[in-house]
């Protein structure tokens, strides 16, 4: 028997590229393909993310991000700080356009409608999209109106309406058990768990059609953090989420696709199970393993 | 947190080795003593098994340890899961070698018959399977795994011919019936430890590349 042993954790093929040189590659600024699986062209996109660009600058955060979002489904992104999977995500509701300096060429469509266009209303788009934070933000107000708020600026007043929605929201949320007899209370009042879930509520109140989460678990405990994913877990089929994730586990548990990014190119983009188990590329094995990141 | 899978990993690896050299050891033993009538080496094989035994626990512990405290994915994922079912076959590799020493003890104490010479063919086909799929799971090697897959026709042949010789040998001389079965019963065993020898390449396979290649037609 061969007494050499050397790691089998990332195996060498003779004649493939070790781990890091796409990375390399992107690190010089050469332009690498993005690896995308065929089962994420066969979902029906939600939204669509068309060559994207984005600049803070003089510095170029996201490189022709080409990636459709499938609709009903959870897609997770992924990669090591800095690799503009938070700029993408802001960049879908437009969040980006409050940043001074930044420039954007590229479009993004929204069941087919432009994003971008300079037509689009934004105020109209953004009703059309939830986002939830890494830091729960309730607003200084009752449980309730934490909820209808969106409804309310829309110029919804009937009560009825509006309860209903109130109740649907919550138990969409896994919330409602926990604060339906104090409805009235301060949103401020719930723990930090509660109060991300009672800001999920407050963005599916409104019936998103994608539902974006920046980390949104990253201030919470282990307990408040696996219920929470035990909501993605039900949101799934409901409503179609895209997720921006440091836990590589949380994406593995929570989302049906992964896109693995950096330095704001996307690399690997495919069902989770197959990001997790066998990776294409080697650069996504590497960062999925803990190797480099 | 990388380093110390990789360390537990590393260490899942020398134990795996560890185990894989203790069955080539008790194989060739076995072997030999077959050809050799030696009844003394086959004794020592039976009394090894345990400590084969003993390691295949040790190594299924360190697996589920992995698994439930670093939560391996990816090539790290494949690799555990694959030691799982290497362990699982060396450890019944190991019964196989203490199987055949069996038979050589009983053998010796029925009526004399030649072993067939395609038993030699046999059993040096098998070893060389079994070298090449523990060289395989060494260094990850798929190509040299798919070698052994393919091998894996030539020692089938040799235990049809056996097969044959010895239906022939019962007609001819029945009083031999006893010892002949027993021949019989050590080329089985032999053909199965070239079967197990390809299910480890499979898993070598698995591990590298990611695809289940098991029940499927060589390629």
């Amino acid at each position: 028997m061969n007494s050499a042993i050397d790691s089998p954790s990332i195996p060498e093929s003779p004649s493939g590229p070790s781990a890091s040189d796409r990375l390399v590659a992107v690190a010089a600024g050469i332009d690498v393909p993005s690896e995308v699986h065929a089962q994420v062209g066969r979902e029906t996109p939600v939204l669509e993310i068309d060559h994207f660009n984005l600049w803070y600058g003089q510095k170029q955060a996201l490189h022709g991000i080409t990636m459709p979002i499938p609709q009903s489904k959870v897609t997770a992104l992924v990669g090591p700080s800095g690799c503009g999977k938070s700029t993408l995500l802001r960049s879908v509701n437009r969040l980006n356009d409050l940043v001074q300096n930044v420039r954007i060429v590229g479009d993004m469509r929204l069941s087919g409608d432009s994003i971008y266009d300079p037509r689009t209303d934004v105020i109209e788009l953004r009703k059309r999209m939830g986002m939830v934070f890494q830091k729960p933000n309730p607003f200084p107000m009752s449980i309730y109106e934490n909820v209808v708020y969106a409804l309310r600026i829309d110029g919804e007043t009937n009560r009825g309406v509006l309860d209903e929605v109130c109740e649907k929201s919550l138990r969409g949320a896994a919330l409602w058990d926990e604060v339906k007899d104090r409805l009235m209370e301060s949103g401020l009042g719930l723990s930090g768990g509660q109060q991300q879930r009672l800001c999920i509520a407050r963005a599916i109140a409104a019936e998103p059609e994608v539902l974006l989460l920046d980390e949104p678990c990253s201030a919470l405990d282990p307990i408040a953090t696996g219920k929470i994913e035990d909501l993605i877990q039900e949101l799934r089929g409901r409503y179609s989420v895209l997720i921006v994730t440091h836990n590589m586990q949380q994406a593995s548990r929570t989302s049906d696709y992964t896109a693995f990014m950096y330095l704001g190119r996307l690399i690997e983009y495919g069902p989770t199970t197959e990001i997790f188990t066998k990776p294409i590329l080697r650069e996504t094995e590497a960062y999925v393993t803990g190797r480099f990141g | 947190m990388t380093k110390h899978i990789e360390r537990q990993i590393e260490g899942l690896k020398e134990k795996i080795l560890r185990v894989g050299t203790l069955v080539e050891e008790a194989i060739s033993k076995a072997i030999t003593a077959l050809i050799n009538k030696d009844t003394a080496l086959a004794q020592r094989v039976m009394a090894s098994d345990e400590e084969i035994d003993r390691m295949e626990v040790e190594v299924e512990e360190e697996c589920l340890k992995i698994l439930a405290l670093y939560q391996p994915v990816a090539a790290d994922l494949r690799f555990v899961v694959a030691v799982l079912k290497i362990n699982n076959d060396l450890e019944r590799m190991g019964d196989l070698a203490r199987n055949i020493a069996k038979r050589v003890a009983q053998l010796a104490r029925a009526e004399p018959v030649d072993l067939p010479p395609e038993i030699r063919t046999m059993a040096t086909l098998t070893q060389e399977m079994v070298k090449q799929c523990l060289d395989a799971v060494v260094n990850a090697d798929p190509a040299l795994a798919r070698q052994v897959r393919e091998e894996d026709d030539a020692v089938d042949e040799a235990r049809m011919q056996i097969r044959q010789k010895i239906l022939r040998g019962i007609k001819s001389s029945p009083d031999r019936v006893e010892s002949l079965l027993r021949i019989n019963s050590v080329s089985k065993h032999i053909e199965r430890l070239a079967d197990m020898a390809t299910s480890i390449a499979e898993d070598v396979i698995y591990m590298v590349e990611g695809e289940i290649v098991r029940h499927r037609v060589t390629d």
